[in-house]
């Protein structure tokens, strides 16, 4: 009788939600940047 | 009353007023359901990583310069702008196909950095030093118009002049200096080749 084998399956990939590192950098990007307006014009500044 | 229970829209009110809690509020809170969807998507890690930071990026620089319109409806607007970029990855990748190193393949076996190997650059100078060998072992009327062509590069007119002779002496010479370096090689099995 033939034998009947399991084919292991790949362990399917759970997203686990962004790296603290990437919540962080957002945050901090988001203090150095500061937008001004001068007429029609927009100037983005980042003050790192 | 707690910041965590504040609406969508107020909390995007308050940091484009410059309230930078706000924002972290907001990433805390959408950051799973965006993260989740881009992964669908895209099934890696470090891309999904990627796409999730320049959605926040784009959704921090449109909120400072002033240009979201409230409708309350901030998530479907970063998911828009999620699914855009991932879209844009898919597109960037199709110009630029991407090579995933496997257990039987290596990327670097079809790619080099423009150098030849040790082991190639040793076999090319083993030839060279048998040719010169061979060349050595040449009568001294082929041997001169042999090296004058091959190493000199002169064409049989000069190689005429230079030595005196006719120019199908100068041929003939040549022809008869190949055919001896080639029985020479036949007869002690000398290779040549890579």
């Amino acid at each position: 009788m033939a034998k009947l084998y399991n084919e292991s399956l790949q362990e399917p990939v759970k997203p686990t939600g962004p790296k603290a590192e990437t919540i962080s950098f957002l945050l901090n990007f988001s203090k150095a940047l500061s937008v001004t307006k001068y007429k029609n014009m927009t100037f983005e500044t980042l003050n790192n | 009353m707690n910041i965590e229970n504040v609406q969508d829209a107020v909390l995007v009110k308050q940091y484009i007023n410059g309230s930078e809690k706000g924002l972290e509020v907001l990433i805390t809170r959408h950051k799973q359901r965006i993260y989740s969807f881009i992964f669908s998507k895209v099934m890696d890690r470090d891309i999904t990583e990627d796409i999730f930071q320049d959605t926040f990026i784009k959704v921090i620089r449109t909120l400072k310069k002033g240009k979201y319109n409230e409708e309350g409806k901030f998530l479907p607007w970063v998911m828009r702008i999620a699914h855009n970029l991932v879209i844009d990855h898919f597109r960037r990748n199709k110009r630029m196909p991407k090579f995933q190193s496997r257990n039987d393949f290596d990327i670097f076996d079809v790619i080099s950095d423009g150098e030849e190997s040790m082991e190639y650059d040793m076999i090319t100078n083993q030839m060279h030093e048998d040719v010169r060998k061979l060349v050595e072992e040449l009568p001294a009327d082929q041997k001169e118009v042999l090296t004058m062509r091959i190493f000199k590069e002169m064409s049989f007119k000069e190689i005429a002049a230079c030595t005196d002779v006719s120019i199908n002496t100068a041929l003939g010479r040549m022809r008869y200096a190949l055919i001896n370096l080639r029985k020479v090689i036949d007869k002690h099995n000398i290779v040549l080749t890579r």
